[in-house]
């Protein structure tokens, strides 16, 4: 490495000639090639591919091959592929030559947002685009019809395609996408809405188990990552945040990290932060260790887990500040009139992200342009976190969005992108890879929100439930990272109550609550903590189905009912709650619950929710020895989505969920102590394993119709499901996570 | 100064000697299918093979690798992704978004040249590297199906 500070002239020549943007003439379409220097990897995946554009999302080569355009990011969740099966099944393309690039969020911008929405959360990647990407499709491939009829000179009523080439079968005579490309680039686009789609019945690309298009080169360590990203004149940071979140700096020492090889700079970086820009991001990391930074007092450097759940403790039986989140009837008058009442307090700790791949950015500034290169859930909050730190404006930036080595909701966050531009704005037109180690990365980290929940059930005198109230308390996301959100609903924070909503109500298609009880309350305070919560892969629904599903076993034994047949009755009175029926009958029915007896000393739990547009259930099988070890030997995972574009990626999702969600439920817990993160990496975060990963099985009953996420919804029940399990074992219920904490045998 | 054998050839990197291997493989080496994960040998992702045997590269300083020990990378395990692991992990689609599984197959193909008929216990005791994603139920039929080197009955 014999990178230095002095030759910035050359890196910016090296950039421009680089960095080459175009706007193409044919079609009015564009390129943006990257040379080598960049890495290959992104060379062939950024915007540029020289042919045609047909459409904003279809680029049709000479030689037939084609390029879709993907607006979503890549994180390993197969969204990329179902994307781009969804573009050909309209275009009617040959899936053998599809190739893929990712417009880039200047780009977007540039041109009105033509690509739509490019934040990939929320398992929204297909379901929030099927149609206007699909539309795209189509309209390609009407404007590639319309080219050849011209050119053949016929009726273009009378012209089918398949497989990118165009046939009259009048005149026996065809003509590829390809060879009339270019002039279909110069036709104006139909408007999208107007577009035919398929039936889902006829789908020959969409709904098969095709082989995913990133697979090759994660298997041969080419795959080029943010952190792997290389190019000429590039130096190294390491960063350290105060771990006492929102915590300013009082005083710096220096002086020997300053002295350590390869050390180039060592940079305020906000009010909390320190870097070192080094030639190596080893020697970066180094001198770092050698700061000495002290903190300026504040009341957080006294919170510890303790005092935040008594804080959060307060919340359960508060009538200050309390929204409601679903309510039917008097339930606290019917609870407080039933023959039999359950009551039960829960809580669920905070957990990290731990993607694989720490957080990082790479960026370069100078007075009239900033550019950034990131790993990102959302290349437009990137661009909008760009131009805010650079002080520029957001058409003077451009973000290259490089392959996420994980994202599970992290990369929403764009503290890493702003961190990166504040510290490279230090070192005008030199490129500064920031990359956090491990340790930073944790304490850094935004944290499934700690919370707790208190819920009262009422019985009649034949077991029937006639009130449920559930209060829940807990830190709240948008109070921390959305307030206009808040701001938009009356401070009402509806993420709270994920998957709780009112199944008439207006976010009964995200998550409507599957049980019809004739009294009930759910209703929610905020008990806030400085360390920041964010979207951790499923959110809330994580803890809200844990309560909400482990209360329900404890009624049902009140009850004296079977798990399975309590929950039926309470989900067969009303036809808006059939799906949710259907999938836990799916997931009953494949472990045998009724008609086999599982092997001796294991025993089995149910759980359902609703989220993300899906209706998911989970049956597990587990046993508990004499010391209170527990073995997973069973676990069912039923999801109906509605539509399925490639069922093995769905697969893939489903068993997916169950090691991120299984792993929170036995092993993950963030502590707090002296306001900072007491895990600081994983040799104190213990993440589930090839051992402790249990046999999975996936029942997928797509009953059409809708669109549903698959990234996320399976995680929230695959826990809840293996406590329920464990509370048939044991007759003890568990009320608080990880499991690892509990004593399940005396 | 530092005179390594990576994946067959002989380099000296400029490199102080307390750094670790993974940093050096990835900085100096240009090698970047190494990774780091959380650089105290607990997730795997930077596993590389040292004379035949797996090892977290990130826990290894360069003072302690002699010029004779053979290292190898995820670029040099085969050429052209060519090993049966890789071409198992292909055929099932194991890698999701892939950051680790460099890892993972160098751990999976140092279990497969020791035991080349590996039972469950077998996978589960090798095989302690981390996944995010969770691969974990494609990665042990992965490394059956490239012991076995026969096409999978059924696909997943």
């Amino acid at each position: 490495m014999t990178n230095t500070m002095t030759d910035t002239s050359t890196k910016t020549k090296l950039s421009r000639r680089n960095l080459l943007i175009t706007g193409a003439a044919a079609g009015g379409g564009l390129a943006i090639g990257l040379q080598t220097g960049i890495g290959e990897a992104i060379a062939q995946r950024v915007l540029g591919t020289p042919g045609d554009e047909v459409a904003a999302w279809v680029v049709i080569k000479p030689d037939n091959s084609y390029v879709v355009r993907i607006a979503r990011s890549e994180m390993g969740q197969g969204t990329l592929t179902g994307l781009a099966q969804l573009v050909t099944e309209e275009l009617d393309a040959d899936w053998s030559k599809v190739q893929w690039e990712y417009p880039t969020p200047g780009q977007n911008l540039a041109r009105k947002r033509v690509w739509g929405d490019m934040s990939t959360g929320g398992s929204r990647g297909i379901r929030g685009s099927h149609d206007y990407v699909r539309q795209g499709g189509a309209a390609a491939r009407q404007m590639l019809l319309q080219a050849a009829a011209a050119e053949m000179k016929v009726p273009v009523e009378e012209l089918t395609t398949d497989k990118g080439v165009i046939t009259h079968a009048k005149s026996k005579k065809s003509i590829t996408y390809g060879k009339v490309a270019s002039a279909a680039a110069k036709l104006p686009v139909p408007d999208l809405k107007t577009m035919k789609l398929k039936d889902a019945k006829d789908w020959k690309i969409a709904g098969k188990p095709l082989k995913r298009l990133d697979t090759k080169d994660k298997l041969t360590g080419k795959q080029v990552y943010g952190i792997d990203l290389k190019m000429p004149g590039l130096l190294n940071a390491s960063i350290k945040d105060a771990p006492v979140h929102g915590a300013k700096i009082a005083s710096v020492d220096d002086a020997k990290a300053k002295t350590m090889p390869g050390v180039k700079g060592i940079y305020r970086v906000g009010d909390g932060a320190v870097a070192v820009v080094a030639d190596t991001w080893w020697q970066a990391n180094k001198a770092l260790g050698e700061i000495k930074i002290t903190y300026e007092d504040s009341p957080n450097f006294k919170v510890d887990t303790t005092s935040i759940a008594a804080f959060q403790k307060t919340g359960l039986d508060t009538t200050e500040n309390v929204f409601s989140a679903n309510k039917v009837g008097d339930a606290a008058g019917a609870i407080a009139g039933a023959a039999k009442k359950v009551e039960a307090s829960f809580s669920s700790p905070m957990a990290h992200h731990v993607t694989m791949e720490p957080m990082n950015c790479t960026a370069k500034w100078t007075a009239d342009k900033c550019e950034v290169w990131v790993p990102t859930q959302n290349g437009e909050a990137s661009l909008g976190a760009c131009a805010q730190a650079a002080g520029l404006p957001a058409e003077k930036c451009e973000v290259y969005k490089l392959h996420l080595g994980g994202g599970f909701g992290r990369r929403g966050a764009q503290d890493y992108v702003t961190k990166a531009v504040l510290l490279a704005k230090q070192m005008p037109g030199v490129p500064v890879k920031l990359l956090y180690s491990r340790e930073e990365d944790m304490r850094r980290g935004y944290f499934r929100p700690v919370g707790q929940a208190k819920l009262q059930a009422g019985l009649d005198d034949k077991g029937n439930l006639v009130g449920l109230t559930m209060r829940i308390a807990a830190q709240s996301i948008p109070a921390a990272l959305l307030p206009q959100v808040l701001a938009q609903n009356n401070g009402n924070d509806f993420i709270m109550y994920q998957g709780l909503n009112d199944i008439g109500g207006p976010r009964a298609a995200e998550g409507g609550f599957g049980y019809t009880i004739p009294n009930l309350n759910i209703d929610c305070v905020m008990r806030n903590t400085h360390m920041t919560p964010g979207f951790w892969r499923g959110v809330n629904n994580n803890q809200n189905t844990f309560w909400l599903e482990c209360f329900m076993d404890e009624v049902a034994k009140a009850a004296g009912k079977d798990p399975l047949v309590f929950r039926r009755e309470l989900m067969s009175k009303d036809p808006r709650t059939k799906k949710h029926l259907d999938v836990l009958n799916a997931v009953a029915a494949k472990i045998g619950w009724e008609t086999t007896k599982p092997a001796a000393g294991t025993f089995r739990g149910i759980a359902q929710q609703m989220g993300y547009g899906s209706y998911v259930a989970a049956a597990a099988e587990v046993s508990v020895n004499d010391r209170g070890k527990v073995k997973i030997h069973r676990l069912v995972m039923g999801t109906d989505s509605g539509h399925v574009v490639n069922p093995d990626q769905v697969e893939a999702q489903v068993v997916g969920s169950v090691a991120y969600g299984l792993s929170s439920t036995l092993l993950e817990e963030i502590t707090i102590k002296n306001g900072a993160v007491v895990e600081e990496n994983l040799d104190t975060y213990d993440i589930l394993r090839m051992a402790d990963f249990p046999k999975v099985e996936t029942v997928t009953v797509p009953s059409g119709g809708f669109w549903g996420g698959v990234g996320e919804p399976t995680i929230m029940v695959a826990g809840p499901a293996v406590i329920n399990a464990i509370f048939a074992a044991t007759g003890k219920p568990v009320r608080s996570l990880p499991l690892k904490n509990v004593k399940l045998r005396a | 100064m530092a005179k390594l054998n990576i994946n067959g050839k002989t380099v000296d990197l400029k490199v102080d000697g307390d750094t670790p291997l993974l940093w050096a493989i990835r900085e100096q080496g240009g090698l970047t299918g190494t990774k780091y994960g959380c650089g105290v040998a607990q997730c795997g992702a930077c596993s590389v093979h040292i004379n035949g045997e797996v090892q977290r590269s990130c826990s290894i300083q360069v003072k302690d690798v002699k010029a004779t020990d053979k290292i190898v990378t995820i670029e040099g395990l085969s050429p052209n992704g060519s090993h049966p692991v890789q071409k198992a992990w292909l055929e099932l689609e194991v890698a999701q978004c892939g950051y680790c599984q460099t890892g993972q197959i160098m751990a999976a193909a140092a279990l497969l040249k020791k035991k080349p008929k590996p039972t469950d216990s077998d996978i589960d005791e090798a095989m302690t590297n981390i996944c995010r994603c969770g691969t974990y139920q494609r990665i042990r039929a992965g490394i059956k199906l490239a012991a076995t080197g026969g096409t999978p009955a059924k696909k997943g």
